[in-house]
């Protein structure tokens, strides 16, 4: 297959940003978009030009390091699957293919495809974890939790942290991301003593930096990891549940 | 010592590919063993640990480097104990590190169950799955610490899979006959790692420990024997900086990746260990890989890595090859009686859940003699149809969803529709660096923790024994043994910033990039790693002979000289630059690799995923207990002398106590 690739090339933060064009001409329907990549800078390496800067990890869709905006859909064309997983199947042969940084405020560009996410565990700092010291748990067998919970707790753990929710949001919102770890901690029986105040600091260290929630759901369109929208709703919930405690109580 | 007995060349040879030209025998290693019966080690030995005031804890600097589950521990540990940790990672977040891909499990010897298990039981396994080349003592030691494992990630989140009475499930793994494997899905490793990265925000936030993402440790700096710094690379400016410390921790994972295409992550590399391997600490087992037999067969050139598939599949898999070669039928359509489920004939007892070595053994048999399948005929399918039947797809889709997923997004096929195609591939190191029983390296001060040392898993590892080592080397062992080291420096300040090892040691990896990109070769690093690749499949994978390996040595020499003369690693220094990444990692597996295959080479036997062919008893691993009862720990080859350029292999030797010796037998 043959297909050309815009590509978005940038120096650093404060450099200016171009797309550059390519072509390559023996991609393969079973090959992965990283691994188109892959091919094109390849092809840079032998032409003595500067390969394209993306990143990724696990290439399984588990590590939520890769992330790239395809034709402007973050991650690429199929619905939630991370950019390692999308294929090159979804395009035609001699099409043109998009390929930038996910694009937030507040993902500031470090070069070419590579994009700053750390504002999203800023959020966790913030409050998303959990007060146990190692060597202090009970027994946890002596706590039932049930098969449902169990499961719910996952749907909403499984969240990979790749930003595509917040690059999907015409606001740059992260509440999908936030909502994923409320909801998750919601149902960890060890969790429960700082659910008010952690709702309190994760929601404000969210509105520190990132956008308002747009309420229109492209955020689980993008996510590779299908969290549920109820998340969304699980921020709001969190949040209200909290402001009806007093600031001095922690659960 | 019968070690010693390997020594005894006629030193006449003068082949430079010939053992005795290779390598030398050098010392003796003291684990320091408690001296106790080993089910009562860990507790003795904690007993005489010395230990360090609350109040002087902030006074010492711990390096951990590495944020997966053994890194990411080991530095909240000591960060709730009060030290004050720096972190390193070259990810751009703790939570991305490799273990965030393991999926099927991790065990604890909890035993609530009555399916008898029991600590002795699974250190029984470990050992015997192990091959007896791992030690005695540190698998009960993982047992022991394992069953408060799951007590602590639980309570810091990982929302461990539950009955329906809301008590834990648990699942079997290949190698042992008990439940004993706890889970989330298939996605454990991703709960447990983001449990305990989010245990390391915590404190981060509190300030006990600093994070420094994105840096690369390029070396380790030893002044007066002692490990006392690491030197970095800022990979976004590219700045070269040391830190201090009183202590190192390497939890930097495994070096399967040396392989070119494997299970792990794209970024998995050995420059860490290799650095510390280069300044004096020793090299335990390189040889011991293990080759996992579910991986997604190769499908096309472009094919990034090999993806595993995880062992628990094989709870409700059945593994088969077609009874007639070059069977092209459609699977579904091939009928009971032609299907050899190799497996469960061979190893009655086992069946499909035989460890891993032997059932990738088995599957690369069956694909070599003509019995493959898929358009590659590199495969053979692993079937769950009868656990369907059995069970109902409900079941196997909450157990295994987002594995089928995932084999569906990468094949386009649906595993309820039609068996899976999987075949070996490189997946886990037993091998990494020697340390004796607190973990510490043979550099005093360098501690090393999960699946970058050695000892627990031996010549083989059990499934889902290594999140489990993980994270009790994380959380269970480095917060006794390292302050036990530290108690000793009280009043002693990290060295200082303008010691001239310190500036010695930043000028040394400055040089080495600055070589690198002066090379203005003709291929990229890559392509060096490929070849690579492809010396390690062919002559170090599932089974290894002498012609074989010294054949590979001489080409791995080559190859290594060539990259030197002829990498070209575009781009500068001073900026982020994937490819002077990839070509220091290149650069580092061209050096392993060549020890990797004289040990193999060295090791005369067959031992767990060390499988020589001129060592073997029916098709099975035949150990060489009076010979080779010992783990090899490698040192860096002296400059001169009348050893110069060997390889100096020491070894400490194994005792067993509690398991005794015998074959294993899994049919
Ligand atoms: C696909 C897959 C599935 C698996 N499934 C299971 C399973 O079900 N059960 C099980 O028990 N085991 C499983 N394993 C094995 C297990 O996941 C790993 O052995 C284990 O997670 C390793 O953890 P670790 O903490 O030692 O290292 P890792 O998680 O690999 O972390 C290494 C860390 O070191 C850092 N690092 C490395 N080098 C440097 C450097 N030079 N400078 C700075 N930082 C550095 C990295 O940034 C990273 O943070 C699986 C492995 C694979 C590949
Ligand atoms: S590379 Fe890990 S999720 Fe895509």
């Amino acid at each position: 297959m043959r297909l050309i690739l815009e590509v978005w090339r940038q120096d650093g933060p404060q450099a200016q940003g171009r797309f550059e064009t390519h072509e390559i001409t023996d991609a393969t329907p079973e090959m992965s978009l990283l691994e188109l990549l892959d091919r094109l800078n390849h092809q840079l390496v032998e032409q003595d030009q500067d390969p394209v800067a993306f990143e990724s990890d696990c290439r399984e869709g588990i590590c939520g390091t890769c992330g790239i905006d395809i034709n402007g859909v973050p991650h690429g064309p199929e619905d939630n699957v991370p950019a390692c997983g999308q294929h090159v199947r979804s395009f035609h042969d001699g099409q043109t293919v998009r390929i930038a940084p996910f694009r937030a405020k507040s993902f500031p560009v470090i070069r070419d495809l590579i994009v700053d996410r750390t504002g999203l565990d800023r959020i966790i700092q913030a409050g998303g974890t959990v007060a146990v010291d190692a060597g202090t748990a009970p027994d946890a067998d002596t706590i039932r939790i049930t098969h449902h919970d169990a499961e719910e707790a996952l749907d909403f753990a499984a969240c990979i942290g790749c930003g595509a929710c917040v690059s999907a949001c015409p606001n740059g919102a992260a509440y999908l991301f936030t909502g994923a770890k409320l909801a998750h901690l919601r149902l960890i029986p060890a969790a429960q003593q700082e659910r008010s105040k952690r709702a309190r600091s994760m929601v404000a260290q969210m509105e520190q930096e990132f956008g308002p929630c747009s309420q229109i759901g492209e955020c689980a369109l993008a996510c590779p990891a299908k969290i549920p929208l109820r998340a969304i709703a699980a921020v709001n919930r969190e949040r209200i549940r909290a402001g009806f405690r007093s600031r001095s109580k922690e659960n | 010592m019968s070690a010693a007995k390997a020594t005894e060349g006629k030193g006449t040879a003068v082949d430079p590919l010939s053992l005795d030209a290779l390598r030398v025998i050098g010392q003796e290693l003291d684990g320091h063993l408690p001296d106790v019966h080993p089910r009562d080690a860990w507790t003795d030995r904690k007993l005489h640990y010395n230990l360090v005031n609350p109040a002087n804890r902030r006074r010492f600097k711990i390096i951990v480097v590495g944020t997966g589950l053994a890194g990411a521990g080991a530095a909240a540990a000591l960060g709730e104990l009060g030290y004050d940790v720096e972190v390193f990672s070259y990810h751009d977040v703790p939570r991305r590190a490799h273990s965030v891909a393991a999926q099927g499990g991790i065990n604890s010897p909890r035993a609530r169950k009555v399916d008898n298990d029991s600590i002795d039981r699974f250190v029984k396994d470990t050992v015997k799955g192990g091959d007896y080349r791992g030690r005695e003592q540190d698998a009960y030691r993982l047992g022991e610490e394992g069953i408060r494992v799951i007590d602590h990630m639980q309570a810091i989140g990982a929302a461990f899979a539950r009955e329906y009475g809301g008590q834990l499930a648990t699942r079997s793994f290949g190698g042992v006959q008990v439940s004993r494997t706890y889970y989330t899905r298939g996605q454990t490793g991703q709960q447990l790692e983001i449990a305990a990265a989010h245990a390391l925000s915590r404190q981060v936030a509190a300030g006990t420990c600093k994070l420094h993402s994105r840096q690369e440790l390029l070396d380790i700096i030893v002044k007066d024997g002692r490990a006392q710094g690491i030197v970095v690379r800022d990979l976004v400016t590219g700045k070269v900086r040391a830190m201090t410390a009183h202590a190192v921790v390497l939890c930097t994972g495994g070096y399967g990746n040396i392989y070119y295409k494997a299970t792990l992550a794209k970024n998995s590399n050995a420059s860490a260990i290799w650095r510390a391997y280069k300044r004096g600490a020793f090299f335990a087992n390189p040889c011991f890989v293990q080759i996992h037999p579910t991986a997604l067969p190769l499908m096309s050139q472009w094919q990034s890595k090999k993806t595993l598939m995880s062992e628990s599949l094989r709870n409700d898999g059945r593994i088969w090859a077609p009874r007639k070669k070059d069977d092209d039928r459609d699977p579904n359509d091939i009928p009971e009686e032609e299907r050899f489920y190799f497996l469960e004939e061979r190893y009655p007892a086992f069946g499909n859940l035989v460890p891993r070595d032997v059932a990738s053994r088995n599957i690369r048999e069956r694909i070599d003699a003509g019995y493959g399948v898929g358009p590659l005929k590199n495969a053979v399918y692993l079937d769950f149809r009868t656990g369907i039947e059995r069970l109902g797809a409900k079941v196997i889709r909450e157990r295994y969803s987002n594995l089928f997923d995932m084999y569906h997004e990468l094949t386009g096929e649906d595993p309820f529709q039609t068996p899976m195609r999987i075949a070996p591939s490189v997946h886990f190191t037993m091998g990494g660096l020697w340390s004796d029983y607190d973990q510490m390296t043979s550099i005093p001060g360098l501690f090393v923790g999960g699946e970058a040392g050695w000892g627990y898993h031996g010549a083989n590892r059990l499934g889902a024994n290594s999140l489990l080592s993980g994270c009790v080397d994380g959380w269970f062992t480095l917060p006794y043994s390292v302050p036990n080291y530290l108690a000793g420096l009280l009043g002693k300040e990290p060295l200082a910033h303008d010691d001239p090892a310190v500036t010695q040691t930043i000028a040394d990896v400055e040089a080495r990039v600055e070589r690198l990109l002066s090379v203005n070769g003709s291929h990229g690093p890559d392509y060096f790693h490929e070849k690579l690749g492809a010396i390690m499949d062919r002559y170090a994978s599932v089974s290894r002979d002498v012609e074989g390996l010294t054949k590979a040595i001489g080409l791995i020499r080559e190859l290594r000289e060539e990259f030197w003369r002829d990498v070209k690693v575009i781009g500068e220094g001073d900026r982020l630059n994937q490819e002077l990444e990839t070509a220091g990692r290149v650069a580092d597996y061209l050096e392993l690799a060549e020890l990797l295959c004289v040990d193999a080479l060295d090791r005369d036997e067959s031992a767990g995923a060390h499988f020589r062919t001129d060592h073997e008893i029916d098709g099975e691993a035949a150990r060489d207990d009076e010979h080779w009862c010992f783990c090899s720990a490698w040192g860096v080859p002296a400059e001169s002398g009348p050893d110069a350029g060997k390889h100096i292999r020491n070894y400490e030797p194994l005792t067993f106590v509690a398991v005794p010796l015998q074959q294993r037998n899994y049919k």
